[in-house]
């Protein structure tokens, strides 16, 4: 036997985080929209509380996203929540804005801190930065390679490395309310209030009319998604072999069956590789359920995972 | 045009004694327009680790010769390190910092927490300041990088003017703010659209503006469709016969209409300088180490007599409305006030097609001046002969108005136009000039 990576996904109400305890995950990241970004549902203080002991029965976590860019008004009010945060006994939170580890260094020491600073978690050096200051994991941004993300890994053993494995990513987040100002703009006015995620609005850039990037809107701005769904199961191996410590599953803009489906995939995978790392192999059909649900306009791809960047 | 002066903030006034004007410098030239127009300090970008990978950027020679210059007028050259660096950006960091300290840099701008400690450690002369990239919006934010070492942030460009007073209120730190020019339509660094499309890293200085881009935005109608063809009473509804025929995405425009654009006007300040000075902001940056020379010495030229003038005499200051006329001369984006006042609108987008050229163009370089003979040598930087009218304008808004009458190369050969660029041509001119006067004239 080995350590199995933590199974993270998030959920939006206590029957997801439920059926995804059932489906194979380890650890749920829930939250409300005024502390965190990009929530498939709103879970307060109260939720939270209610969900502890059902995700603690599973011997999983809980985590709080608490990823916010802050500006000042919200300060109090953060220094309030991460306090009943950490009475009512949350595993961890996310956090990108230093307010967050301010805050908590007063209000609620013993929080433990992954820090998430999305597209900008791009080294090991800066990680150990972080770690100095308290954080202990580290949420790495989608737009690393495989090289990049084992050797983050390798560098940093006393640190817990995160990594999305599956679901879409945000590559755009704008303070802006952009689909009302556009909606007003061809005087669609009657429909600015209907951007949210329920919406399903998406965007198509015009030389690459095959690429759907769904779009949304609340009251912190607007959000740009990736119109491929990356799925590292046939190569969760690499992974699994540079021993990070947590696999993400992104569940937002996706019914909760597909989000079962892909968690029962990895968990088999994990499951598989941890009774036998040696004579560990993918097999195909272990994607035969997620390719199923997978919607047909959104292709299963590596991300970032063999892509070469230049700049 | 308002020339109406508010008085929010009076007296609140803490750190430097006179707010820096911050001019960008894309390269060693416009290093030298930049600062002979007025700016305090200048920021430009080296050949490793900014964010405009397609800048002519400095070698550490030419940082080094730009600080000379920048020396006799008493400026400073800052440096641009504000990549989020990967794992093979690492290796070389402190070399480069060091280098960046013998050059006589006084700061960098960064924004990497690992490049920021790195400087702090190996580089220490060098002044780090943290760059909007952080999107640092809050005071405790603030004071997590005054703890941290830093005299100075740059704030997000999110951040209101009331945000930005609060955050003096409670942190003794230099305040940067952007007031003039281009502003990513997203949170800084939270921006990969660029990495999505083109295979560049916007955060290391690959970003091609794909938020400039037009898009068509559509709704996903596909889970919708039993329902909508179970609904009778919608018989015969246009939308009905689009799912009718197969089509399950309902674009949101009409034909003819604009597409949607991320696309955000540009900022200018320049009529809230006072409010803005009085909030305690202690930089003001201008954007642009992509834009003209032209564009760069006009507008800085412009800030630096409307601080000079504020800080001469607050009470009595009015905005001279040629300012803004000879701003919009170089200028070629619509603009706004960003999030200083008021948050973006619908009306402040830009989805309309783009201008690509300005109402006026740089056409030549003041080198010499014959007091007795009034005749001007000009280095040419655009077209231009007998007959064009033209704009001669140096630091301080010294500026008039003539058409170019003959013209003479350097062995008095009489030009039908001067034609060629960087040539040396003479002509008289109606008022004296100086060396680095700048002659424009309008586009056609």
């Amino acid at each position: 036997m080995t350590t199995k990576p933590e199974l993270l996904i998030t959920a939006g109400t206590l029957e997801e985080v439920k059926a995804y305890l059932e489906a194979g995950a380890t650890a749920i990241t829930v939250g409300e929209s005024k502390y965190g970004m990009r929530l498939p549902g709103q879970m307060t203080l109260e939720h939270i509380q209610a969900a502890l002991p059902m995700v603690h029965e599973h011997g999983a976590k809980l985590y709080a996203a608490v990823n916010h860019i802050f500006h000042n008004d919200a300060l109090p009010g953060l220094q309030q929540y991460l306090a009943e945060l950490e009475r009512v006994g949350i595993d961890g939170i996310t956090y990108g804005d230093p307010s967050v580890l301010m805050t908590s260094r007063i209000a609620a020491p013993s929080l433990k801190l992954h820090w998430n600073a999305e597209m900008t978690s791009t080294n090991y050096a800066t990680a150990t930065y972080w770690q100095k200051r308290g954080a202990s994991r580290i949420v790495l941004a989608r737009e690393l390679n495989m090289d990049q993300v084992i050797e983050i890994k390798k560098q940093l053993p006393d640190m817990e490395v995160e990594v999305q494995v599956h679901g879409m990513t945000n590559i755009y987040h704008s303070k802006r309310h952009l689909i009302q100002h556009y909606l007003r703009h061809i005087g669609k006015e009657e429909d600015t209030e209907h951007v949210g995620l329920e919406r399903k609005l998406f965007l198509i850039e015009k030389e690459r009319q095959d690429e759907k990037f769904p779009v949304y809107e609340d009251e912190y701005g607007a959000y740009i998604m990736s119109s491929d769904d990356v799925c590292i199961l046939e190569d969760l191996k690499l992974l699994l072999d540079a021993k990070l410590d947590s696999f993400k599953i992104e569940s937002l803009l996706k019914p909760r069956v597909y989000n079962e489906a892909v968690l029962r995939a990895y968990r088999r995978a994990i499951d598989e590789y941890a009774k036998d790392p040696e004579g560990y192999a993918f097999k195909p059909e272990w994607m035969d359920e997620i390719r199923t649900l997978q919607d047909p306009e959104r292709e299963l791809s590596f991300g970032f995972f063999y892509k070469e960047q230049m700049y | 045009m308002t020339t109406k002066v508010k008085h929010k903030y009076n007296g609140k006034r803490n750190r430097l004694d006179k707010p820096e004007l911050l001019a960008p410098a894309g390269n060693l030239e416009k290093l030298k327009f930049a600062i002979h127009y007025g700016a305090d300090a200048v920021y430009i970008g080296g050949q490793k680790y900014g964010l405009r990978s397609n800048a002519d950027n400095f070698s550490f020679e030419e940082m080094r010769e730009g600080v000379e210059f920048a020396k006799k007028y008493g400026a400073k050259v800052f440096v641009a390190t504000n990549i989020y660096a990967h794992n093979e950006d690492l290796e070389g960091i402190e070399e480069y910092l060091l280098n960046l300290q013998d050059a006589g840099i006084s700061a960098i701008i960064a924004a990497d927490p690992i490049i920021i400690e790195t400087a702090q450690r190996v580089a220490p002369k060098l002044e780090v300041h943290i760059s909007t990239q952080q999107s640092i919006s809050n005071w405790q934010t603030v004071q997590f990088w005054k703890d941290e070492g830093a005299p100075r942030v740059v704030l997000a460009r999110e951040t209101s003017i009331d945000e930005i007073a609060e955050i003096k209120e409670h942190v003794d730190i230099e305040i940067e703010a952007f007031i003039h020019g281009a502003a990513c339509s997203s949170y800084s660094g939270r921006c990969t659209l660029s990495n999505h499309f083109t295979d560049r890293d916007s955060n290391r200085g690959g970003c091609c503006q794909s938020c400039r881009w037009k898009y068509d935005l559509f709704e996903d109608a596909r889970d919708d469709l039993d329902e909508w063809i179970s609904q009778t009473e919608a018989e015969g509804e246009p939308v009905l016969e689009q799912f009718r025929v197969g089509i399950t995405q309902l674009p949101l425009f009409q034909e003819g209409q604009n597409e949607f654009s991320m696309s955000a006007k540009d900022q200018c300040l320049l009529e809230h300088l006072p409010d803005l000075i009085d909030a305690g902001i202690d930089s003001f940056k201008v954007e642009g180490r992509m834009r003209s020379i032209h564009y760069v010495a006009t507008v800085i030229n412009v800030y630096r007599q409307a601080i000079d003038a504020y800080m001469e005499d607050p009470d009595n200051y009015e905005l001279n409305p040629e300012w803004i006329e000879e701003i919009n001369k170089a200028a070629n984006r619509p603009v706004n006030t960003g999030f200083f006042y008021e948050e973006p609108d619908h009306e402040d987008h830009i989805y309309e097609p783009e201008q690509k050229s300005t109402p006026y163009d740089f056409a030549g370089l003041v080198m010499d001046y014959d007091e007795s003979t009034r005749m001007a040598t000009i280095q040419q930087r655009n077209h231009f002969k007998p007959g064009t009218e033209v704009e001669f304008f140096g630091p301080n808004g010294t500026f008039f108005k003539q058409k170019v009458d003959a013209i003479w190369d350097t062995e008095g050969q009489v030009l039908d136009a001067a034609r060629h660029p960087l040539q040396l041509v003479r002509i008289k001119v109606d008022q004296p000039v100086h060396y680095f006067d700048m002659m424009r004239k309008k586009n056609r």
